[in-house]
């Protein structure tokens, strides 16, 4: 009996490995720790440059001169745009030398934060939401679309360091679920834009890679034609008189 | 079963249950090996339950005994466990506080009353729940909290039930407020703690059979005391990648809970930035993120404080089990700052130390050195006495031999020519033997190593931390003159750091560049900065003469040079016109370098004259291995009595092996002057014997006979020259102030002050003879 037990319990053991190593999902580009790697180390000299350095002195104008760690994340975040995308280890520490702080500090805020990317990403950083509205539109079949399309793994650069797919927990645009944000680095931190293209079809997210590709800036937001911004298909269904004025009691009366 | 328990007596029907059920915790007890603590709150919860089973609702007067899945049934429905009328109980019997836990009122005012289970205490304002049940006597489970650092409030262990909370309360993180009816042992606060240890363990490897903490595992104990019998965690845990940290700390990260305590340590006591908690969520864990060795002389501390086995001993893994162990309560002798310790043996071998409790001076904290210097008592042992034949090898001989030999040379040396030295690592005792015995002889030359040549031992006040270990804590400015503390003495070096980071503390350093693990000035490298100050021209006077409580520390390095006695008179100026002597506050101390030397000046060991090495025929080395023997004459007969082969010995005619300071009783003081003792953890190495048994017995053979047989004896003797050294555990501060020194016309030299302590890994005979310590100088030391 205790050999059918041991069996049965070696069965689940196994069933419980056979699960796909997508299931586990990652939210970061890369790992908790930091491998050096020829473009990515501690000795690469990183910093700003002239039109960011002005920038960060204006971020850091928004804090007391005792609580500059306060803009770490602005910075981090200014540092990603003028590094193409992602940190290296040097843009941290550099961030870390103008907060004053130990960088251990600034990389415990860059690890936690998935959109810190810690390694390299596409030029077009695709990140398909995939949270539970998004999830029943069908976000995982626009995820499938466009890492067949583009020939790569979830967090994977393509050959010519155009496009990377990453995945993004609930980004707000549920009413025009699903949706897929294009962060676009290609352009340094001046031309840097994060749009989001709602009511995404697998068919549409294919195209809208290829306008991105050929240079072309396909309009944000929804990508249904039949309806305006966050409004119900083909125009409004209810509200269609004009709005009644607010009550308000007789003030002549009393 | 069924059968039985119709059939028999009540009285068998009970007993069978009560020792299965014993039988079986006392099973797993002795897998797990739980520590005392888990134990005694099983005995409770036993006599519980067995007092449960004699009630006619028990289960075994309605079916079969079947131990329920749950370890505590009544949880499964607390509302059902609560609605139960509670009797009233007698008045509660005044409860102790945990680990005598004192509470200081700092303004009796701010004095509040809570209630923790209906018992009332006063507290101090700004207390925080937990403390508050410390101070009624119930120890609340934690892992993140740790009274010596700040709060962190993220393991949720020592959730309590507080009346009129929807919630439980995480009791770390709660100030008390007045009034509050803390609950502790409500089946809420029980479920919460469940519930809580469940999640701990989802992802906690089940490694106790090869863990090194099982045994002094916090997360054991607790799970075997708070915790369910068992999980519903049926998925993968997850893993984590081990860190490197350098020679002393073995991690295996997939056991950490994620406490934060080493990453407060390593921010707060020990003041190195290194290791941040890294990710978020189930991902979460400690690292450096960049590939980086922790590069603290405390960094040891991080394996005490840690809950769990993720961050281990490495030169202690896989070597013992902490129960086979027996622990011994000594004194370190590494530096002068005399750390308490535990030392843990197993027969012969010393297997580890750890630190013990010492508000005073080390509070729980030890340093590297005093920590994993235990390895070299096991190298480089001398175990047998030894004389330099003519071929000049060492020819192991009888004691009798030795001592003969020893005795003969030195009745045909004129006394004049005879020289004694103590090493740094000397007890009191013996050294009082030393100099009696050179005195018998009618030399007078005898000093310990480390003191220098033109020493003053008048003034106690003139070479004690005369605003004590502690004291230093209050003082809002400090002057280093010389002096690295963080290599000098780590543990002074924590309550330097202690103070700048609570009272803002500033500090200045006079001497050679060096690291600090805080904010400091350096003002200048040798004796003219000190002029500077003394003569007003400084800008730091100013914040000296402002100060409330200016501390200017001096470092027993520079009792080698040669102005000492100018240099002194300087710093005595400087304290002179910042008021740092007041009749509340004494600020100017000097901080010791050598476990030996406090006691040494106490007994009065000076040397005679400045050149009595050069004119040594005879040379008695008590362990003293870093005295410059170069200008030594070829013909002088050098006796080494001591431990360790080490540098002294090449040049040794006769060798007397010696015990260690784990294996002799010896009375030690520490650089404030703080008396205290060591015990013999383990048996001395081969025919090696105590320090003053050699002595007496060398004096015998002499025909100088020393009037004592017994440590009491010897000890009545001191108490003839110094009486403080047998008022153990007692500091004896100086009485009166270096103000009255009469002043020296000597001039300052302008050589720069040299760092005292080239590498904090090797300074003595036993942390060279260490392997660990080698390791650590070859990867750790600065460069």
């Amino acid at each position: 009996m205790f050999a059918r037990q041991a069996a049965q319990r070696l069965l689940e053991i196994r069933q419980i490995f056979r699960q796909s190593p997508q299931a586990s999902r990652s939210f970061s580009t890369a790992l908790n720790y930091h491998i050096d790697t020829p473009d990515n180390n501690p000795n690469i000299r990183w910093e700003f440059n002239e039109a960011n350095k002005e920038k960060a002195k204006e971020i850091l104008s928004h804090y007391p001169s005792n609580y500059k760690q306060s803009a770490v994340i602005p910075l981090l975040d200014l540092a990603q745009q003028q590094h193409g995308g992602w940190l290296t280890v040097s843009a941290m520490n550099e961030v870390a030398r103008i907060i004053e702080v130990a960088p251990i500090r600034v990389y415990e805020v860059a690890t936690f934060y998935s959109m810190f990317n810690r390694s390299k990403v596409g030029k077009y950083h695709l990140l398909v939401c995939g949270t539970t509205p998004c999830m029943i539109r069908g976000s995982r079949e626009i995820e499938e679309a466009l890492l067949k399309h583009l020939g790569v793994k979830r967090n994977e650069v393509t050959k010519d360091g155009l496009f990377s797919v990453g995945e993004m927990e609930c980004m707000g645009c549920c009413v025009n679920a699903p949706m897929i944000t294009v962060a676009d680095y290609s352009n340094g931190s001046e031309g840097y834009t994060y749009n989001y293209y709602e009511d995404v079809t697998p068919k549409r997210v294919v195209e809208i890679v290829e306008m991105l590709r050929k240079g072309e800036k396909p309009t944000p937001g929804t990508q249904n034609p039949n309806r305006i911004k966050a409004g119900p298909e083909g125009g409004n269904k209810t509200l269609l008189s004009e709005p009644p004025a607010p009550r308000c009691r007789d003030l002549e009366a009393c | 079963m069924n059968k039985v328990f119709n059939r028999r007596t009540l009285v068998v029907a009970i007993e069978v249950p009560i020792l299965l059920l014993n039988s079986d915790r006392r099973d797993r007890k002795r897998e797990m090996g739980l520590g005392i603590f888990t134990s005694m709150l099983l005995r409770r919860t036993i006599i519980q339950r067995s007092t449960k089973l004699l009630s006619p609702q028990s289960p075994i007067f309605n079916n079969s005994f079947v131990r329920p899945i749950v370890s505590t049934p009544e949880l499964k429905n607390p509302e059902a466990a609560q609605a139960d009328p509670v009797p009233d109980s007698p008045p509660l019997p005044p409860r102790s506080p945990v680990g005598g836990a004192r509470v200081h009122f700092p303004n009796p005012e701010d004095a509040i009353e809570v209630f923790v289970d209906g018992y009332p205490v006063k507290i101090p304002k700004g207390f925080t729940v937990l403390q508050a049940c410390e101070v009624a006597g119930v120890d609340i489970p934690r892992f993140c909290y740790h009274s010596r650092l700040s709060i962190a409030g993220n393991c949720r262990m020592c959730l309590v039930e507080v009346e009129k909370s929807p919630k439980p309360v995480a009791s770390c993180a709660m100030p008390a407020l007045p009034g509050m009816k803390i609950k502790t042992d409500t089946p809420m606060a029980k479920k919460a703690r469940e519930g809580v240890m469940e999640f701990l363990l989802m992802n906690h490897p089940l490694d106790c059979p090869i863990c090194d903490q099982g045994g002094e595992c916090d997360l054991q104990d607790q799970s075997m005391a708070f915790g369910s019998d068992r999980g519903r965690f049926t998925e993968m845990k997850r893993s984590v990648v081990d860190k490197n940290l350098g020679p002393l700390v073995k991690t295996v990260m997939t056991r950490c809970i994620q406490c934060t305590r080493c990453v407060r340590f390593a921010t707060e006591v020990a003041g190195v930035q290194d290791l941040g908690m890294l990710g978020r969520g189930s991902g979460e864990e400690i690292g450096t993120y960049v590939e980086k060795l922790m590069t603290s002389e405390l960094s040891g501390n991080v394996i005490d404080i840690c809950p769990v086995g993720a961050l281990t001993s490495k030169p202690f893994a896989f070597k013992a089990r902490n129960w086979e162990l027996k622990g011994t309560e000594s004194i370190d002798v590494m530096d002068a700052v005399g750390s308490n310790i535990r030392i843990d043996s197993r027969g012969p071998e010393v297997m580890r130390i750890l630190p013990r409790l010492n508000e005073d001076i080390n509070e729980e904290w030890i340093s590297d050195k005093t920590r994993f210097c235990y390895d070299g008592l096991k190298r480089q042992r001398l175990n047998d006495p030894m004389i330099r034949g003519n071929d000049g090898r060492f020819k192991a001989v009888s004691w009798r031999d030795a001592l003969a030999v020893v005795a003969e040379v030195m009745n045909q040396i004129n006394p004049e020519e005879i020289v004694g030295i103590a090493g740094q690592l000397s007890d009191a005792e013996s050294m009082m033997a030393l100099k009696d015995l050179l005195n018998r002889m009618g030399s007078n030359n005898v000093w310990c190593e480390g003191n220098g040549m033109q020493t003053q031992a008048d003034l106690r006040s003139g070479y004690l931390m005369n605003s004590s270990i502690s004291g230093l804590e209050k003082a809002d400015v400090f002057l280093l003159v010389g002096c690295q503390p963080r290599v000098e003495a780590a543990m002074v070096n924590a309550r330097i750091r202690k103070a700048v980071r609570s009272n803002l503390a500033k500090v200045g350093y006079i001497g050679p560049p060096t690291d600090f693990n805080y904010e400091h000035q350096h003002l200048g490298t040798g004796p003219q900065t000190l002029l500077q100050i003394a003569e007003g021209r400084h800008p730091f006077c100013s914040a000296i003469t402002n100060a409330k409580k200016p501390a200017i520390i001096v470092s027993a390095g520079l009792f080698e040079r040669e102005d000492k006695d100018a240099i002194f008179s300087t710093v005595e100026a400087i304290a002179k016109n910042g008021n740092v002597i007041r009749p509340d506050w004494n600020g100017l101390n000097v901080l010791l370098l050598n476990a030996a030397q406090a006691a040494a000046l106490d007994l009065g060991l000076i040397p005679e004259s400045n050149k009595a090495i050069e004119s040594a025929k005879f040379l008695y080395l008590m362990g003293a291995d870093d005295v410059n023997l170069d200008k030594l004459q070829g013909d002088a007969f050098v006796v080494y009595q001591g431990h360790h082969g080490d540098n002294s010995v090449y040049r040794a005619n006769v060798i007397l092996p010696a015990a260690a300071f784990s294996e002799k009783e010896g009375t030690y003081e520490n650089t404030e002057g703080f008396t205290q003792q060591t015990l013999p953890a383990v048996p001395t190495v081969g025919d090696a014997r105590d320090d003053w048994k050699i002595l007496r017995a060398l004096s015998e053979v002499a025909g100088v006979k020393l009037p004592y047989d017994s440590l009491m004896d010897i000890r009545s003797r001191i108490r003839i020259v110094a009486p403080n050294l047998l008022s153990i555990d007692e500091r004896e501060p100086a009485t009166f102030s270096a103000l009255i020194k009469p002043e020296f016309p000597h001039s300052m030299s302008s050589t720069p002050f040299k760092a005292a302590i080239e590498n904090f890994y090797m300074t003595n005979s036993i942390t060279r003879a260490s392997k660990i310590m080698a390791q650590c100088s070859a990867q750790l030391a600065k460069k």
